[in-house]
């Protein structure tokens, strides 16, 4: 019984694992086409994936979409989120729905809309609509983060940087914004990621020359099956796993900072 | 001086006093339109005063210091600082320090950079602020702790800090909401010496805040007792203590035998009462009372003692002991007095006192002064 659950769980991981683990051999094939078992090993499909224009392009045009959103979100989310808790109002709760709204809507319906919206005032082909179009499903994120971080954050503070002489811009600055960073910076984290991985908005709002890296992979699978895009893949997998690591970093060094809190 | 002196100082009732450092005038605070938190206050603060504001929770006490703080505003009414009208000025303009109960140390900060802070934001020059840090941290012998995060330190040294960085920067006045809550019992009296010293030493008025009576009673120049948004009755501990002005002040300070009755005669501040069970005792009063008056007559504990048959027989009364309690220094004897409902005395423990047997028949006596009559409420006459 034990080792049928044991194997049972085991088959549970390689079914989420296998599609991820699967691709690295395939990033690494000195063959023409994605298949397996390789017939040898190659650092070619790496090679065209950092000379090829196509592909160079596309990732810079990624990181300035995910590092653009990422800045506009975290802003936009981070004072949302300590607005909202700072302030008394009736329909508190609508108004955190309303803002987490492009979170659940279908990125379908999301991306359809802003593309009619886009085309008439000429955001559509250009990276700066697909930020725009980024950061309103991106700030949900940084809304979220940073609000479950202020719940812990003891208002008392503020009234003591007020009452010991800071304007209330300094306060924030000062005491609010480095106890609230660890939910900034994962808010911040989940926004470049949002943008980073986003395929639906990015076949609406951009053409040939604004396309992203999973725009130019999904161009790549329809038109020539390279093994560019395995390459392309684990690029993006391993840059994922960066930022799950620094997430992770920030979320624990947060809780100790809390967990000294308490102590207090 | 403000160019709104004037018209300022000439409202004030009586000129001819010095300019009190804080005024309330006709405060009143309603957070939703119908209940009143605080209730027309008006209160003056002289300069290097040491005034607590007493009360049981919900009372406005606490309301009051936030107003004062710029952290609530008032529904009515106007706050003077050395003559001008602060309503509107925003908290980081105030000056004023503030301790809070939870210590609201930043941190993220060492003990150092909570004290450069307040400095920091008044613009002090960078080179002063290590001195100024250092003398602060000096001043509550805590020098040795200035690379310490707060939440390296016990709640008292957090206190401690809290208290130094309110008076790093040369506040106007420091403003204290129960500063020592959160601390036991024996730390909480050990910081209510330092401050009274501290405040001594510094002559810098403070404004403390609390529900401890007997917090108050050590601390404080003037004590404000707040019930129900008003105040009770403002004057120095001994008249708080001794010379109640109405029942609540009686039964929140301190602990109280309280006797109903009926006024008899009157004879000056003197009446005679009978009390609801027949007993006749004499007491003293302020009020304008009348013979069929109901009244609420109040006796301390310490005030009540044992006596022979020899005692004044107009405050001398037949009792049955009903339990004592050893508490080392004193006793608590509870009675049952003939013509009263039950009563408490407090004994001094000395060597030639007598344990007292539950069950005994005895006297209790106190001296006639020390009874106070009160009028009882309209609508709660029985």
């Amino acid at each position: 019984m034990r080792i049928a659950v044991s194997a049972f769980a085991i088959l549970v991981l390689a079914f989420l694992v296998v599609p991820i683990v699967v691709i690295f051999p395939l990033s690494f094939s000195s063959g023409e086409i994605l298949t397996l078992p390789t017939p040898g090993w190659s650092l070619q499909w790496y090679e065209d994936f950092f000379l090829n224009e196509r592909w160079t392009q596309a990732t810079i045009n990624s990181v300035i979409v995910g590092t653009a959103t990422m800045v506009l979100a975290t802003i936009l989310g981070t004072l949302a989120a300590f607005g909202i808790h700072m302030a008394k109002f009736r329909g508190k709760a609508v108004v955190i729905g309303i803002l987490t709204l492009p979170m659940v809507v279908p990125l379908i319906v999301t991306a359809s809309s802003l593309y009619l919206g886009f085309s008439r005032i000429g955001l559509v082909n250009s990276l700066t609509g697909l930020v725009v179009a980024h950061t309103i499903i991106a700030t949900p994120y940084v809304v979220m983060t940073v609000l479950a971080t202020v719940q812990t954050f003891d208002m008392t503070l503020v009234r003591a940087a007020l009452a010991l002489g800071a304007n209330p811009y300094r306060a924030f600055r000062e005491v609010v914004l480095p106890l609230i960073m660890p939910g900034v910076v994962a808010g911040a984290i989940f926004a470049f990621a949002t943008s980073f991985d986003e395929l639906v908005i990015a076949i609406f709002i951009t053409g040939p020359g604004e396309f992203t890296l999973p725009r130019q992979m999904f161009a790549g699978l329809r038109e020539m099956l390279s093994p560019t895009i395995a390459a392309a893949a684990v690029i993006m997998i391993l840059f994922s796993a960066v930022l799950l690591v620094v997430a992770e970093m920030t979320r624990s060094y947060g809780e100790r900072v809390l967990q000294r809190r308490k102590e207090s | 001086m403000k160019p709104d002196q004037k018209t300022t100082s000439s409202q004030r009732p009586d000129p001819g006093q010095a300019q009190p450092q804080i005024r309330f005038a006709g405060i009143s605070k309603s957070y939703d339109g119908t209940t009143t938190v605080v209730d027309d206050l008006n209160l003056d603060v002289a300069q290097g005063e040491f005034l607590t504001l007493l009360g049981p929770s919900g009372s406005g006490k606490t309301t009051t210091l936030m107003m004062l703080a710029g952290f609530e505003q008032p529904s009515a009414g106007d706050i003077f600082v050395d003559g001008q009208r602060i309503n509107d000025l925003p908290t980081f303009r105030r000056n004023f320090g503030v301790v809070f109960q939870n210590y609201a140390l930043f941190p993220h900060m060492t003990v150092a950079q909570n004290l450069a802070f307040p400095l920091r934001m008044h613009k002090v020059a960078k080179s002063e602020i290590p001195g100024r840090v250092k003398k602060a941290l000096q001043t509550v012998k805590m020098d040795a702790f200035s690379e310490r995060m707060p939440g390296q330190l016990s709640g008292g040294q957090q206190q401690r800090i809290a208290l130094a960085r309110a008076l790093v920067f040369e506040p106007r006045m420091v403003l204290m909401d129960e500063p020592l809550g959160a601390l036991d019992k024996q730390l909480r009296e050990h910081m209510q010496l330092e401050i009274r010293e501290l405040h001594r030493e510094l002559g810098v008025t403070m404004l403390y805040v609390t529900h401890d009576q007997s917090e108050a009673l050590t601390m404080s120049d003037r004590i404000a007792v707040f019930h129900e948004g008003k105040i009770q009755q403002i004057a120095d501990p001994q008249t708080i203590y001794e010379q109640p002005s109405n029942p609540f002040v009686a039964s929140f300070i301190g602990e109280n035998n309280r006797l109903e009755g009926v006024v008899e005669s009157v004879s000056g501040e003197e009446v005679a009462v009978r009390t609801a069970r027949g007993a006749l005792i004499s007491a003293r009063t302020r009020e304008p009372l009348a013979a069929g008056d109901a009244v609420q007559v109040v006796i301390r504990p310490e005030r009540v003692s044992l006596a022979g048959p020899e005692a004044d027989s107009a405050t001398r009364v037949k009792a049955t002991i009903k339990e004592v309690i050893y508490h080392g220094d004193h006793l608590r004897v509870a009675v049952d007095a003939e013509g009263c409902s039950e009563l408490v005395a407090r004994l001094p423990h000395s060597d030639d006192l007598v344990l007292p047997q539950e069950g005994a028949s005895c006297h209790v006596t106190w001296h006639r002064r020390n009874a106070l009559a009160f009028a009882k409420p309209r609508g709660e006459n029985v």
